[in-house]
């Protein structure tokens, strides 16, 4: 396609010819509704005019007779910018006035007509046209009065003076306009769609120019670099993803072979059969929770679990997980506490329930005070072993939080804990498939809000920050309808 | 007991097959919903074990047909899909309890024996007796011999459960569900504290315990060894 096809194909080009054609019907109608109204107005002045003159003339006429009506013509002749009058015999010469020709069958005919005409005084030769009126005297005599039409035609050249010129500057500026718009959204256009192919082709790291004026491609360009964002994450995620499972899977199905195996190739008694059989499960029930937690994670990543939302208290939620682990702690030497205040929240109990849960366990497991750092102070120590359960409504968001005094998680690697089957350093040694920070944070995203990690000085504040009413129930409706799927 | 088992996976439906007959119960097999329903209709079985997604006719509608007759069987559903809002919607098919797959022989076997004492056995008692130990439902008493034992609300609803299925096997994942009503799997022993903090209350300083853990399976509250 040549550059100037694509030009006059674009949208803004043809919306241009487009409001080009209606502009010019408009300035067209305009001028010719102005040109009608005044043709009407002069006409009717003449009209007047020549009516009262001959009002007039025929009333000096039934007066004074044939001479007197010579003197008023001869005289009214005379005056500057005159009418024109004729009085003809009833054979059809001239009697008198300032008339020396006519269109022919003027005279024959009574009433108004337009015609062709030279004056009697005049010098130059070019004809004239005239409005004139024939009215018959008695005895066969015929008078006309008429008037010039000059004044008219004059003001209707300037009114097609004026359409051609306004025509032209319609077209010119027109024109020019849409080629310049055109090419503007032409430029644009394509370098989106330089940068669009140039990620087709692989590269998601490009993103769409975005210019500084806010308009509308602006607008689509940010909405489309938005949308790249969050593909580039998911598959960055996704990769990473895999990575993991290749990996963090791996190794215990390694070990349930090898033990397997080990248990095949010696010969030992029933009991050590037994315990290797035993242990074998243990590995398997290991591998499947963490299966069970990324099928999880991503139901909730991908709005699957929308479904199954109702209205419930974040303070009874607090409370029943307070309930549930706080003989757990206690066995783990630290004081499980809960500060609840009602806040009234729209989700899927049950996950946000499993999601606190996560958090309640993370701590008992990883927040127990550093023992490098014993404080003498028995109030402080005591304080270090507390882990607070709280939940509040803070503005328009509902927090669910549970606060230890461990180590805590350094600001730099916080971001990095919420990843799937990330186990920072500290925790290695411990039991844990590295998913509970996220499947909370699947959860808080699930219900629009986000999971939030915080210094408790020391310590870890982990936060679900979770909107009053997350969602509405006309969507939820919508979600329920899912179609169940063999899998195994 | 006599079970019928709807499993159109062959090999886990002969392992289910073995395993029952193994601790002494009748299993029937079907392979298909439709051949699971009229076995159903036809048999007088204590518990259907009914996978969910089967040929022909698949589990939550086989479940309704069977409820719409007045079949009142309780029915324990077996789903790969183990997320809350498919537990839920099969139970509101009609099914009495629900275990996604993979699960325990232990677990499932666990399920099996209470749903059929369910059906068959006495209906809700006001009060439940192992051994020495009583527990009044009404008003909420317990006592151990002339010892009359301060529970927390929860801890008596943890051995209200346990006394109500004594001599059976309850599950840890059961007694979450029951006495919780949470449906998620703790990664932590958070269960087992709380039977030992029980224990502690019931069978301390008493010569026989009555509250047992059953490796591998779970825990039974249950007078002496049988």
């Amino acid at each position: 396609m040549t550059a100037f096809g694509k030009l006059v194909r674009t949208t803004a080009f043809r919306l241009t010819l487009v409001y080009l054609f209606l502009f010019a019907l408009f300035a067209a109608s305009l001028l010719g509704y102005f040109a009608w109204n005044t043709r009407r107005l002069i006409n009717e002045q003449i009209t007047t005019t020549v009516n009262a003159e001959i009002a007039e003339i025929e009333k000096i006429y039934d007066r004074r007779g044939l001479r007197g009506l010579a003197t008023t013509l001869g005289y009214r002749a005379l005056r500057p910018g005159a009418n024109l009058y004729l009085v003809t015999t009833p054979s059809g010469t001239a009697f008198g006035g300032n008339v020396e020709s006519l269109s022919p069958g003027v005279m024959a005919s009574l009433g108004w007509s337009e015609t062709a005409y030279r004056r009697l005084d005049e010098q130059d030769t070019a004809n004239h046209r005239a409005l004139v009126r024939v009215t018959e005297l008695d005895n066969g005599f015929r008078l006309l009065v008429g008037r010039d039409l000059e004044e008219r035609r004059r003001i209707f050249g300037i009114v097609a003076n004026a359409a051609q010129w306004s025509l032209l500057v319609v077209i010119v500026l027109g024109l020019g306009g849409g080629v310049f718009v055109a090419r503007r959204v032409l430029h644009r256009i394509d370098a989106m769609t330089g940068t669009t192919q140039r990620i087709m082709a692989g590269d998601l790291s490009g993103r769409l120019p975005v210019g500084r004026s806010g308009d509308e491609l602006d607008r689509l360009a940010e909405n489309l670099n938005a949308m790249l964002e969050r593909i580039e994450a998911l598959m960055t995620g996704l990769k990473e993803v895999s990575d993991n499972i290749a990996h963090d899977l791996k190794t215990p199905l390694t070990r349930l072979r090898n033990r397997a195996e080990e248990a095949l190739a010696s010969s030992g008694s029933e009991s050590e059969y037994r315990a290797a059989l035993e242990r074998t499960i243990e590995e398997s029930d290991g591998l499947i929770r963490t299966f069970n937690a990324l099928l999880m994670i991503a139901r909730a990543e991908s709005g699957q679990a929308r479904g199954n939302m109702d209205d419930f208290d974040a303070a009874d939620v607090a409370r029943g997980i307070h309930e549930l682990y706080e003989p757990l702690a206690e066995d783990d030497g630290l004081t499980l506490h809960v500060k609840a205040a009602s806040a009234a929240l729209h989700g899927n109990r049950e996950l946000i329930s499993q999601a606190l849960a996560n958090l309640v366990e993370n701590a008992i497991k990883y927040g127990k005070p550093d023992p490098a750092v014993q404080p003498l102070d028995p109030a402080v120590a005591a304080r270090s072993k507390e882990i607070l359960i709280e939940a509040r409504r803070e503005g328009d968001s509902v927090l669910l939080s549970v606060t230890d005094h461990g180590r805590g998680i350094p600001e730099g690697d916080r971001k990095h804990a919420v990843e799937r089957f990330v186990r920072l350093e500290a925790s290695r040694t411990l039991p844990g498939s590295g998913l509970g920070l996220s499947l909370a944070s699947a959860v808080a995203t699930l219900h629009g809000g986000e999971l939030r990690l915080g210094d408790a000085h020391p310590g870890l504040v982990a936060t679900l920050a979770i909107p009053a009413r997350a969602a509405s129930g006309d969507r939820l409706a919508a979600q329920t309808q899912d179609v169940p799927q063999k899998v195994a | 007991m006599r079970l019928l088992i709807i499993e159109d996976d062959r090999e886990s439906a002969d392992y289910l097959v073995k395993a029952f007959r193994e601790v002494g119960y009748v299993a029937d097999l079907a392979s298909d919903g439709e051949e699971g329903l009229s076995l159903a209709d036809s048999g007088d079985y204590d518990v259907l074990v009914v996978d969910r997604m089967l040929p022909k006719r698949d589990g939550l509608s086989l479940i309704g047909a069977l409820r719409d007759k007045g079949d009142r069987t309780p029915v324990l559903i077996l789903s790969a899909l183990g997320q809350v809002d498919d537990r839920i919607k099969g139970l509101r098919a009609g099914g009495d309890d629900y275990l996604p797959k993979p699960y325990s022989f232990a677990e499932l076997l666990a399920r099996v024996e209470v749903l059929s004492r369910r059906h068959g056995g006495p209906t809700e008692e006001t009060t439940y007796k192992v051994g020495d130990l009583e527990l009044d439902r009404l008003s909420h008493r317990v006592a151990r011999g002339k010892d009359e034992l301060t529970l927390q609300p929860r801890e008596f609803r943890l051995l209200e459960y346990l006394m109500k299925h004594a001599g059976q096997v309850v599950t840890r994942t059961m007694l979450l569900e029951n006495v919780w009503d949470y449906h998620f799997d703790p990664q932590t022993n958070v269960i087992d504290v709380h039977i030992s903090r029980l224990r502690s209350k019931i069978d301390k300083g008493f010569e026989r315990p009555l509250l047992h853990t059953i490796r591998g399976a779970g825990y039974m509250i249950r007078d002496g060894i049988r």
